[in-house]
């Protein structure tokens, strides 16, 4: 059944812009994120200026790398995966493009917007309701055009890696709809529609799902895709992506209670999103299985494929934040981790080792496919990508793992009367070593995405004088 | 919550857990290999196949064991709608019982001091040693840790007191808070911007710093109409009504003509928060001690 049909072309042009997309945006939100780290470090370089201060740039950064950097890999990968597995092409052209140049204003105007302090004060739902009815207008688009090809493909069955894909695109468009109920009170202000601690529950119940379905369902998708296709092996196991797939997304829906731990939130809405936490832990290494053990046969080729180790390495991440994460939402562990860095500790192990380095993967075997090329310009500077990719992630989750335990027992360290031992300041004080190595971490981090425009531009400008037409670029 | 939505609840959360469950047995049940297969499911998608492997033993039973572990969870601690569970457990009633253990363990530690006189107290080296303690984790956040104040919060070691720094003083302060309050202009507030203007060198001329000797010595009949109410008649100030000495060269707010003439026209609104309740009597007691061996 793996015919190619001679007289079927993809649409690659929308493939192709978001590819390069991504590693615009995710040049620009870790160059962010640096500037930021490197702001907690030395604090003049706040500037003494508004639109440059830490609480405006912080969720710029977030914003960049989630919706610019992991939304153009999405909108890439799936728009690509949807087409070569469904063997149809998208359903509309005119609407794919409108999804890319939409997505893009959207991007744009959370560029000029949040250092302007407009901000709707939700983490990840920051931008204001305006830009929140553009992103409801884009995504309705997304899915009608994800699904619309879906529907007209001329394969008898979906594959997985359009279940995550579909799973991640219906969900979000529900969570970003009513987390962002609002009443409009000028051009760009607004007010939440919920009050209190429902309020919260919205906002975590988005928050966390922002996490599992935007970052993690949606790059499982990526997962199943390009680690077969890379490691050119069949896929594990289809009974376990079967389970692991409904049971991902029944369970992480329930999760987002456990950032409310200790709170005014009911107890029985706190258990739950504790218990459900936990039982996510095997659904999400489920998925973790399936890719590492798709390369059983192929481990030879990791000596010689820079991508593949990407590939695998993301893997491992995803593996080790999935088992931290369940583990921080157990009340007695989050009663230590709440509000310290181990939190940021495990975002970015999630963010740089899953969600970044299966990203990077991904489009590194994209790029020479959508320009009908063999390979990459360089494989040997993939290979350098990799080590300062995998050296930056490192660095950056060990400076945020001993500064949040450390910061967790100093806050409640006690003095034989009871009082505190130590004040905020004295625990801030301490964590500065932390902070200069989670810099140094990110630096590197965004070294080896600087190294990796400049191979996606060697290897785009070598196809135009190879000129090798389109058909030929799809049949491969 | 009522009954409807408890029920609700309790239908939902069981649900989503014996659903995986099922769905993991039902799988495993339909499962033709118990080892793993070079058998593929007969699909191909754009060159990817699937194996028909198994699921992997040791995950099977880390997904019940979780499944188990979680019903096991809901039957002990509330999940379940307003069933309570069977350890009687809430965050309210833990948190209660954390205090309560830290007042048995701490309670006699303070209460040793809470029945010497202040002055005498502020003699003792252990005691001042607490109170330097809890006055870092309760007041420097205001006072600033060596207690010097900043702008809009008073210097604790000058012996210089708005609301007065007898024992008995000090200890009503932290007890009952204060509420600081001067009103714009006094209690003259059809005051000209020539009053204030003379109003402000006369305030000034009390540490010798007025910048016009005139309009000083003009202020002084405005003084006595907007100011003398709360500050005297002599600039004094009144510990009754935290008004205070204009006289000392001691400044709350800034000590500039610009800064006086700010603190004239808008007033100023000050605030110390009550303590009862936040803290126990006998380290209220500490803490006042402290205070006071700050000046004394």
């Amino acid at each position: 059944m793996s015919t190619v049909n001679a007289n079927l072309t993809y649409n690659y042009k929308v493939v192709r812009q978001f590819a390069i997309m991504t590693v615009v945006w995710g040049i620009v939100g870790m160059a962010l994120g640096v500037l930021i780290a490197a702001q907690l470090v030395w604090p003049s370089l706040n500037l003494d200026l508004p639109f440059t201060h830490f609480g405006r740039l912080r969720p710029l950064h977030t914003n960049a790398v989630i919706f610019g950097f992991g939304g153009s890999a999405l909108f890439a990968t799936s728009y690509y995966v949807v087409q070569r597995t469904c063997q149809a092409r998208l359903i509309s052209d005119g609407l794919a493009a409108f999804t890319f140049w939409g997505w893009q204003a959207i991007l744009l105007s959370a560029v000029i917007t949040l250092p302007m302090g407009l901000t709707s004060t939700k983490e990840y739902a920051e931008l204001e309701w305006p830009i929140d009815i553009a992103i409801t207008i884009v995504w309705v688009t997304y899915a009608l055009v994800f699904f619309g090809t879906i529907t007209k493909r001329s394969t008898p069955h979906i594959y997985v890696a359009n279940w995550f894909y579909g799973g991640f695109i219906l969900t979000v468009a529900m969570l970003h709809i009513f987390n962002n109920m609002a009443l409009p009170a000028t051009a760009f202000k607004s007010y939440s529609a919920y009050a209190g601690v429902t309020d919260a529950m919205m906002q975590w119940w988005y928050g966390h799902n922002a996490v599992g379905f935007y970052l993690t369902a949606g790059f499982l998708g990526m997962m199943y895709y390009f680690v077969p296709k890379q490691a050119e092996r069949p896929v594990y196991s289809y009974r376990l992506s079967i389970v692991h797939f409904w049971a991902l997304i029944a369970t992480y829906v329930w999760a987002g209670g456990h950032h409310l731990h200790y709170s005014a939130l009911p107890d029985w809405a706190q258990t739950a999103g504790m218990v459900m936490s936990l039982i996510l832990l095997a659904p999400s290494w489920g998925g973790m299985i399936n890719g590492m053990m798709t390369l059983s046969g192929a481990w030879h080729k990791l000596r010689t494929d820079p991508i593949l180790r990407f590939l695998v390495v993301s893997l491992s991440f995803y593996g080790m934040s999935t088992f931290e994460g369940p583990m921080m939402a157990i009340k007695t562990v989050n009663a230590l981790s709440h509000n310290t860095d181990w939190t940021i500790g495990h975002v970015h192990a999630g963010a740089l080792g899953w969600v970044a380095m299966i990203s990077i993967g991904s489009i590194y075997h994209l790029i020479p496919k959508l320009w009908g090329l063999k390979e990459m310009y360089s494989t040997s500077l993939i290979n350098v990508h990799f080590w300062l990719a995998t050296v930056g992630t490192v660095l950056y989750i060990a400076a945020m793992w001993v500064n949040g335990i450390m910061q967790g027992l100093m806050w409640r360290a006690v003095n034989e009367d009871g009082t505190l031992t130590y004040s905020f300041v004295e625990a801030l004080e301490a964590s500065y070593p932390g902070y200069l190595v989670r810099f140094i971490g990110g630096a590197t981090f965004l070294t080896g995405m600087l190294i990796m425009a400049y191979n996606v531009y060697m290897t785009v400008r070598q196809k135009e004088s190879a000129a090798v037409n389109n058909a030929a670029t799809q049949a491969a | 919550m009522s009954t409807f939505w408890s029920v609700w609840v309790i239908v939902i959360v069981l649900g989503t857990i014996f659903g995986c469950a099922w769905l993991l047995l039902a799988t495993r049940k339909g499962q033709t290999n118990d080892t793993e297969t070079e058998n593929t499911t007969g699909h191909s998608y754009d060159g990817i196949e699937e194996y028909d492997n198994p699921l992997p033993k040791w995950w099977f039973y880390l997904y019940l064991g979780t499944c188990v572990f979680a019903l096991g969870y809901l039957a002990l601690y509330p999940g379940l709608g307003n069933y309570e569970g069977l350890l009687g457990w809430t965050s309210t009633n833990q948190w209660e019982a954390e205090v309560q253990e830290a007042e048995e363990k701490y309670g006699p530690i303070y209460a040793q001091f809470g029945e010497t006189a202040i002055p005498e107290l502020a003699q003792n080296e252990d005691a001042m040693k607490i109170g330097q303690r809890l006055f870092a984790n309760n007041c420097s956040v205001c006072h600033g840790t060596a207690a010097r104040g900043q702008v809009g919060f008073p210097n604790l070691t000058d012996d210089d007191w708005l609301w007065g720094g007898e024992p008995e003083q000090i200890l009503h302060t932290l007890v009952n808070g204060r509420q600081g309050n001067m009103t714009p202009k006094g209690v003259m507030p059809n005051m000209t911007n020539e009053q204030v203007d003379q109003v402000v060198n006369y305030v000034l001329s009390f540490s010798g710093r007025e910048k016009e000797a005139e309009a000083a010595e003009a202020g002084a009949a405005v003084f006595a109409q907007a100011c003398a109410a709360c500050h005297g008649a002599d600039g004094k100030g009144m510990h009754a009504v935290g008004a205070p000495n204009l006289t000392d060269d001691i400044w709350l707010y800034g000590s500039t003509y610009e800064w006086i003439k700010e603190t004239v026209v808008n007033g100023r609104q000050n605030q110390m928060p009550a303590q009862k309740g936040r803290l126990t009597d006998d380290q209220i007691h500490i803490l006042a001690a402290y205070v006071y061996s700050l000046s004394n």
